[in-house]
């Protein structure tokens, strides 16, 4: 076991299967690619492996025009050809209009980075394919410059997925892969917790029962999750709802109270009303 | 030794290549996992499993292989010799790793934290980071140790554990055993590409740029272009409704990857089979609909045109006028497909329904014969054979394919 072992952080808590892929992808130096329910602290696991290992952090959004070149540095042309009319000096230094990406920036940091790659899925299909090269060898080359950028210190890369597209074999083949669940409601406890530790542990068990409720309901077509439960606690407690209230009832028979932050699509809500609607007739 | 569980993988069905397993041997190498069965259940699966619908497959594949392993392991683990342990340490542990241990209390306090730790693994089985060092003995390694000595953890080996991670089989909901998944259906619709640059000039032309800038004696003359785009235009006939029930879910997979494929994608909707009405909005069917003449005419050859549907009906609902089970059709089914075979030389029909079923049915055998014969299954290789249909020239597939109505 090395020192720099990474097991959760004070805002964050870590299964041990995350630790252990953590802890793997960082001694072998392989990207880790992470998938899971939207809400389950993908890109937040990034930020605090950075701040657990206190290293520095860089991102990399990517959107659905992104490009893998765009991470690595960008050519402007158009300003290079712009002040060449306007007689500048620093034309003729191809260097001054090579913007550097993410990439580049991780392979340039003098201690080892966490690179973070969000999202991969939203780009073009080929999109992974594309990085290859640069994820296996951490080096690419800059034509405009003739230049070789090699990484001083093998980056810590995590990659995450939302599974909207699914991701080429070549590409999956270089990374570790680590899936998080949905936590479980002892982990759900912890995780409460750790964000509101002055919670009550009726207001607590009252809510979560609820919250696992409202997920196993049949039909739903986005289920709550992780980061939605913690908002709807905000609330709970801004507004100062005793337990009663939502323990109160039937729960089968209610919408939840406050229930717009956990259902955020018209047609669930529909769902639910009308469920409640079958309830009570049918126990007439 | 584990070259075996590799191979068991593969043929149960979890992709593995040999440099994921390497990787794993690496990963044991650098001792990523401390002891225990579970931390090696979660790096094995973190190596070579690369996507959460085969993690069911790993865990039947895991628990079969290992199973009585984990006993033997603990067993292992248990019957160290402290001598030899000793002998070990004294080779390998720098000075101050050696004083660290003396720090700790001593050989004898180290077993007996061991053994406690042991106790406490085997009642909880949780990981974590409160494990001792044992001087780095690796159970995986091909040093073979005598198993007299020191006996410890014996009386709680007998007992039940608790439910190991593999055998609880939680992933069981995410394997589906679809092989179409919408990335293979978008790469499968790939073939089907003719770039073009139509319409806005809306980019730059950095070539086009540089030219004109150099033949206008350096003024900058700045050039646009319009975007490149899927120029191939698709018309898409989707069948709903009773049999087509079933395959909901690949169909939509297809929408889905045609959408994101093409630019220029239209789609209706047919019950059974396509006669005067066809639909968009599956809500209103009954009250907003196209007239099959409009869309003949609103779209013209250059249109590919995709059939998605089982065809399976009964054959007077394609033979006889009136044979559609929803309304009243003057004019029968096979009078409309020939229209549609005489209008779009480029005509294609995609079966959800497995190739080998379709003999069964003779509603596709008269559908096969209506469009000649370019009926596919909704299969990669369906599809694949589909597309390179479809981009073949259409005139001269057009003469043989059409056929006379009858009266």
């Amino acid at each position: 076991m090395t020192e720099t072992r990474f097991s959760g952080t004070d805002r964050y808590v870590a299964t041990p299967d995350l630790m252990m892929a953590v802890d793997a992808a960082v001694t072998l130096g392989r990207p880790l690619l992470i998938k899971g329910e939207p809400g389950t602290g993908k890109t937040q696991l990034a930020a605090e492996i950075a701040q657990a290992l206190q290293r520095p952090l860089y991102e990399w959004h990517i959107k659905s025009t992104s490009k893998a070149h765009h991470g690595l540095y960008e050519y402007d042309a158009v300003s290079r050809l712009r002040d060449s009319q306007l007689g500048e000096e620093k034309v003729h230094d191809i260097r001054n209009y090579i913007m550097k990406g993410s990439l580049w920036e991780a392979f340039e940091s003098n201690v080892q980075p966490v690179l973070l790659i969000d999202e991969i899925d939203k780009a073009d299909i080929e999109f992974p394919n594309d990085l290859l090269r640069e994820l296996d060898r951490m080096e690419f080359f800059v034509h405009e410059t003739r230049e070789l950028i090699k990484a001083a210190h093998r980056p810590i890369i995590l990659i995450t997925s939302n599974n909207e597209k699914e991701l080429p074999d070549a590409f999956l083949r270089r990374c570790f892969f680590h899936y998080i669940r949905f936590p479980d409601a002892e982990t759900m406890e912890k995780i409460v917790r750790v964000h509101y530790p002055a919670l009550k542990s009726e207001l607590l068990r009252e809510a979560l029962t609820t919250f696992f409720e409202v997920r196993e309901t049949p039909g739903l077509r986005k289920k709550p999750s992780t980061s939605e439960l913690l908002d709807w606690i905000k609330l709970l407690l801004a507004e100062d709802i005793p337990p009663e209230v939502l323990r109160g009832d039937d729960p089968k028979k209610t919408i939840p109270v406050l229930h717009g932050a956990l259902l955020k699509n018209e047609q669930d809500v529909h769902l639910f009303e009308q469920l409640v609607f079958l309830n009570r007739r049918g126990s007439r | 030794m584990l070259i075996h569980f590799f191979t068991d993988l593969r043929a149960g069905g979890v992709p593995v290549t040999l440099p994921e397993f390497l990787s794993l041997l690496e990963a044991l190498e650098a001792r990523v996992a401390a002891l225990s069965a579970e931390e090696f259940y979660y790096l094995a699966r973190m190596a070579m499993v690369k996507d959460e619908r085969h993690f069911d497959r790993f865990d039947r594949v895991f628990a079969e292989h290992f199973e009585g392993a984990e006993k033997l392991f603990e067993k292992l683990t248990a019957d160290l010799p402290p001598e030899w342990l000793h002998q070990l340490t004294e080779r390998l542990l720098s000075e101050e790793e050696k004083r660290r241990v003396e720090a700790l209390g001593g050989w004898d306090k180290l077993l007996e934290t061991l053994r406690q730790r042991l106790r406490e693994q085997q009642g909880r089985h949780e990981g974590g980071n409160k494990w001792i060092g044992t001087a780095g003995t690796s159970p995986f390694g091909n040093q073979g140790f005598n198993p007299e000595g020191m006996r410890m953890g014996q009386a709680t080996s007998r007992h039940r554990r608790a439910v190991k991670v593999w055998d609880a089989r939680d992933y069981r909901n995410f394997d589906d055993g679809i092989e179409l998944g919408t990335r293979n259906l978008k790469m499968g619709l790939r073939r089907l590409r003719r770039f073009a640059r139509e319409g806005a000039a809306e980019e730059l032309d950095l070539d086009g740029t540089i030219d004109a800038t150099a033949r206008n004696a350096g003024l900058l003359d700045i050039k646009l272009q319009p975007e490149r785009r899927n120029a191939v235009k698709l018309l898409l006939l989707l069948d709903v409704g009773g049999s087509m029930d079933p395959h909901i879910k690949v169909c939509e997979e297809l929408f889905s990857a045609a959408r994101a494929e093409f630019k220029h994608l239209e789609y209706f909707y047919f019950h059974n089979f396509p006669y005067e009405r066809v639909w968009k909005d599956n809500r209103r069917r009954f009250s907003v609909i196209t007239d099959t003449w409009t869309l003949l005419r609103t779209f013209n050859p250059d249109y590919r045109v995709v059939f998605v549907g089982d065809a399976t009906m009964s054959p007077y609902e394609i033979e006889q006028p009136g044979g559609s089970v929803e309304h009243w059709n003057e004019e029968s089914g096979r009078v409309w497909m020939a229209r549609f075979t005489r209008h779009f030389p480029r005509l294609v029909w995609l079966n959800p329904e497995p190739q080998d079923r379709w003999e069964w049915t003779p509603s596709v055998a008269i559908t096969r014969e209506l469009i000649g014969d370019r009926m596919f299954p909704l299969t990669l290789d369906g599809l694949d054979r589909a597309m390179r249909e479809l981009k073949r020239s259409g005139s001269a597939s057009a003469q043989l394919h059409a056929t006379v109505p009858h009266a």
